[in-house]
């Protein structure tokens, strides 16, 4: 048998790729669009700690009625594709405090982020390229199009991203492919251009049409972006948070509580968050044993968690006078309040509840 | 075997992601029971293991604890 023909009667090697999955529509599309064109594709999703997805459905009973699935898992479902969620919530601190290419609009450092993702996904291809060879994978995707986020989806910026990623000519982005140099995929022939698409631009009914096509009748729409810190008032209070602590750090928790109730900050020595509904009261309960914090004890009202050094008991009465404020008891001449600390000691404190004009517009933090 | 994995006060996907990282290390029909205090895991880690090929033998919600209990399947990913 000559070469040509041994060659020719060997199966043709099916391509792998690795999907970076959001749980948006246009991630889910361009896996779709390398399904179709025969590759094998596994999504990965990255959790940052500063994800939408989940965690204020989850806590907020307001929302009990929304479904509260993770996307990326469900259109990893739909799609017939495994899914590996990544926790990069300590090593993405350093994207947020120090992004090389700036923030965007409030404290979204959208483009580093997007270039430490594609990072994260190269090295797990390398990785699994060293371990299993060809049952690895050959390539990265996408659903990024050019022209479709102000910081980090442009024609300019998504060279950077392939050079910057170490991903290169590794890195494919299936929706806007053709507006764009070749790639290795396309360059081997493993992916077919001419089947790839040329979106651009904010418009979305290209996609919406496309969706259409595959017989996606459902898929999620967020508004606003899957970030937290592309939303103004949870910048705020990150930057609250870095101005008083004098330094540019956070844990975990602190961006978690971020999240969640009321926050009111009278002065620099302590925060209140507060909770606004039953299903925040739970989350809040949770932090109880780090926290001091305030129940009201003669009527019904929210828990609230002391986030910094009440420096006297007229700093304490001020912040129970404040949480009375949130209670049923607004409205009586006293409220008696629980205060525990974190260790369990608790004990009671009666005030009268603040007046609105006693909480001024500015001491609301976000 | 049986194990048990405590992720009660942890918000979705920080439960999938610790189911994810404790199958990992057990055995194709090791079975894995997973205590959750967030109502969106009674979705997400029943669909994380139907993706992943492992089998949910069990749903309990109990007040607001919620138990899934699950056997590990056959793991064939490169990662």
């Amino acid at each position: 048998m000559n070469a040509i023909s041994e060659a020719a009667s060997q199966p043709a090697i099916q391509r792998r790729a690795i999907g970076l999955v959001s749980g948006g529509l246009d991630s889910m599309l361009a896996v779709k669009v390398m399904q179709e064109q025969g590759i094998h594709v596994e999504g990965v999703n990255f959790f940052t700690g500063f994800c939408v997805e989940g965690h204020t459905h989850a806590i907020r009973k307001r929302d009990k009625d929304k479904n509260k699935r993770n996307n990326a898992l469900w259109v990893a479902e739909t799609l017939g594709i495994k899914l590996h969620i990544v926790d990069i919530s300590e090593e993405y601190k350093d994207v947020v405090l120090n992004p090389k290419h700036g923030y965007g609009a409030h404290l979204n450092p959208c483009l580093d982020c997007k270039i430490f993702m594609v990072n994260q996904a190269t090295l797990m291809l390398n990785k699994a390229r060293e371990l299993a060879g060809e049952k690895g994978f050959d390539f990265i995707i996408t659903g990024e199009v050019v022209g479709q986020r102000p910081k980090s989806q442009r024609k300019e910026t998504m060279p950077i991203i392939s050079r910057e990623s170490g991903a290169d000519d590794r890195l494919l982005r299936p929706l806007c492919a053709r507006n764009l140099p070749e790639t290795l995929p396309e360059r081997e022939g493993w992916v077919d251009r001419e089947k790839l698409y040329d979106f651009s631009g904010r418009n979305r009914k290209p996609q919406i049409e496309l969706a259409r096509r595959f017989g996606l009748e459902e898929y999620a729409q967020p508004a606003g972006g899957c970030c937290f810190l592309t939303d103004e008032s949870y910048s705020n209070k990150l930057a609250d948070l870095w101005r008083v602590r004098h330094e540019r750090r956070y844990e975990l928790d602190d961006i978690m509580l971020l999240k969640v109730g009321r926050h009111i900050r009278p002065n620099d020595s302590y925060k209140l968050i507060i909770s606004r509904e039953e299903g925040e009261n739970r989350f809040l309960e949770g932090y109880r044993y780090q926290f001091t914090s305030l129940t009201t004890v003669s009527c019904p009202g929210p828990l609230a968690l002391i986030d910094g050094q009440l420096e006297s008991d007229a700093a304490l009465r001020q912040a129970a006078a404040i949480v009375a404020r949130y209670s049923k008891g607004r409205m009586d001449d006293t409220v008696t309040l629980e205060v525990r600390e974190p260790g369990g000691v608790a004990r009671e404190v009666t005030v009268a509840p603040a007046h609105p004009e006693q909480i001024p517009v500015e001491w609301h933090v976000g | 075997m049986q194990y048990e994995l405590d992720v009660r006060r942890q918000l979705c996907p920080i439960p999938v992601i610790k189911t994810q990282n404790r199958v990992r290390e057990l055995q194709s029909g090791d079975v894995l029971r997973v205590t959750c205090t967030d109502p969106g895991a009674l979705n997400d880690v029943p669909a994380w293991c139907r993706i992943n090929g492992h089998q949910v033998l069990d749903t309990v919600e109990e007040g607001y604890e919620v138990v899934i209990t699950l056997r590990v399947g056959e793991t064939s990913s490169a990662f």
